[in-house]
């Protein structure tokens, strides 16, 4: 579980997040949705440690990052996953080479461990073997995603993190990178958090969500109440999805 | 207050950079990738460029001292010496900054704007250390040998065409080389070229891990830091001069 407790943070005494407490729970699919310059991604950032926080706290599990130093922070990172948006492969390695990074880098595994695990990883996100020797610019942006996945799982994190990761798909290849996701975290029982505007996601996947608007938190619930509730600023957003207005209105 | 603040954030990557490594096994198999790339495929236009720059330098000599008052050795020692003293170290360093450089800043620039270098900070990796260590390993390990490579080269280069040239025969111009050969000059050059592969390294890197944008930005970038490449190569050229050679 990771918690996050009145937040602030301001980037030249501009103030982007204001007071954003959350709870993100294991084993679910937590989203964060909101506008573009809403302050999604600098939370989600800040969640991660990349940003230095003003103020607040953010707890994974029993630890504050807060509080950790750079050595604790490091250690701690091993135990998260993150896929980007662009899926942020290394482009010098094969796809296969990808997945084994990780492991090379953080385990005492043999040759034969990590080639399998490597081969896990990989067929859990349906990638077929023909493909584990190609380059990630000889593979197409839904199988980079999944790659990315794959990396991500590799050294079987607590916590995954996405970051939109289906921008860019289609919509019948972003509907299976969100199946996928929310498989993984059931069968892994990880903490994920997506950070998206896509409302089909939220339909989908969106076990938990948290709308920020405007750096604050706007509301939070499941898929389920996001289709009754009356915040005006929530539905300000979803009404701009056709899908979703359709759907409220049946 | 831009420069002081560069000058600042470069010296506090370089304290990233010779952190300790997560994983030697892992650097070092960078490392062996890094030479290949940066050194061993320099190997070929600094052979070329040598050659001919030799060549050129042979004419040269033997066309301003066209005075039978001047020794004919006189022009293999003027090409013997500009090459040790400063073609095969700080001009190929020059060229090396273009090269070099440019694949520097820009690899690591592409790394940054596609998330790439993030991807590795959140995996727990340092990622200045990991990807620019090994490059500065392997230029400076690299830059000694191309010096002696293009030294060889330029002299071959000199015997080729003073003779096809007509302007020195093969006899004068091989006296000439080894005429008041003193072997100081050599390794006058050779620490010269450690600390060139020093900066051909370090300033790209620095350029390409904190650039902010897109293509176009990596770009600019690249060009940036040959240019600040090339000035400190002369800066320091100057100092290393001063303090080595008078």
């Amino acid at each position: 579980m990771i918690e996050v407790k009145n937040l602030y943070k301001s980037f030249d005494g501009n103030e982007v997040l204001k007071n954003v407490s959350a709870t993100f729970e294991n084993g679910k699919t937590n989203l964060i949705i909101g506008r573009s310059g809403s302050g999604k991604t600098v939370l989600l950032k800040s969640i991660l440690g990349l940003f230095e926080i003003d103020s607040g706290e953010i707890w994974y599990n029993e630890r504050n990052l807060t509080q950790m130093g750079e050595k604790e922070v490091k250690r701690m990172r091993r135990e998260i996953g993150m896929v980007f948006q662009g899926g942020a492969l290394f482009d010098s390695i094969s796809v296969e080479g990808n997945v084994r990074f990780p492991l090379d880098m953080f385990t005492r595994m043999s040759s034969k461990e990590k080639k399998e695990r490597v081969e896990f990883c990989l067929e859990h996100v349906n990638i077929e073997k023909h493909a584990f020797s190609l380059f990630p610019s000889e593979i197409s942006g839904g199988m980079q995603k999944r790659v990315a996945i794959a990396r991500a799982i590799a050294l079987n994190p607590k916590y995954l993190f996405c970051d939109e990761p289906n921008s860019g798909l289609d919509p019948e290849t972003a509907t299976v990178i969100d199946k996928l996701i929310q498989s993984l975290t059931k069968e892994f029982q990880m903490t994920t958090i997506i950070n998206t505007h896509d409302m089909n996601s939220v339909i989908e996947i969106g076990e938990s969500v948290l709308f920020i608007s405007k750096g604050e938190k706007g509301w939070e619930g499941t898929k389920d109440e996001i289709l009754k509730t009356d915040s005006k600023k929530l539905n300000d957003f979803i009404f701009a999805n056709k899908l979703y207005a359709q759907m409220k209105g049946k | 207050m831009k420069f002081f603040f560069n000058v600042g954030r470069y010296f506090s990557m370089l304290k990233r950079v010779f952190a300790r490594p997560e994983r030697h096994k892992m650097y070092i198999r960078q490392l062996f990738r890094e030479i290949d790339n940066l050194g061993v495929n320099s190997v070929g236009i600094v052979i070329v460029i040598s050659v001919f720059i030799g060549g050129i330098m042979v004419i040269q000599f033997a066309y301003s001292m066209s005075n039978p008052l001047y020794p004919s050795e006189l022009v293999g020692l003027g090409t013997r010496d500009t090459l040790i003293l400063e073609f095969s170290s700080t001009m190929l360093a020059l060229i090396m900054a273009g090269k070099i450089g440019s694949n520097i800043t820009s690899e690591i620039g592409t790394m940054r704007v596609t998330e790439q270098i993030d991807s590795l900070e959140i995996m727990g990796v340092n990622s200045a250390s990991y990807l620019i260590l090994p490059k500065i390993v392997a230029v400076v390990f690299i830059f000694p040998f191309l010096f002696i490579i293009s030294v060889f080269f330029g002299m071959l280069g000199g015997l080729l065409t003073g003779p096809v040239a007509g302007v020195i025969t093969v006899p004068e111009y091989l006296d000439g080389i080894r005429y008041l050969f003193y072997p100081y000059y050599v390794t006058f050059s050779i620490i010269k070229s450690l600390f060139f592969g020093f900066l051909v390294a370090t300033v790209p890197a620095y350029f390409g891990y904190y650039v902010q944008g897109g293509a176009f930005e990596v770009g600019k970038a690249s060009t940036r830091a040959v240019v600040n490449t090339n000035i400190l190569i002369l800066l320091f050229d100057l100092i290393l001069t001063r303090l080595l050679l008078t």
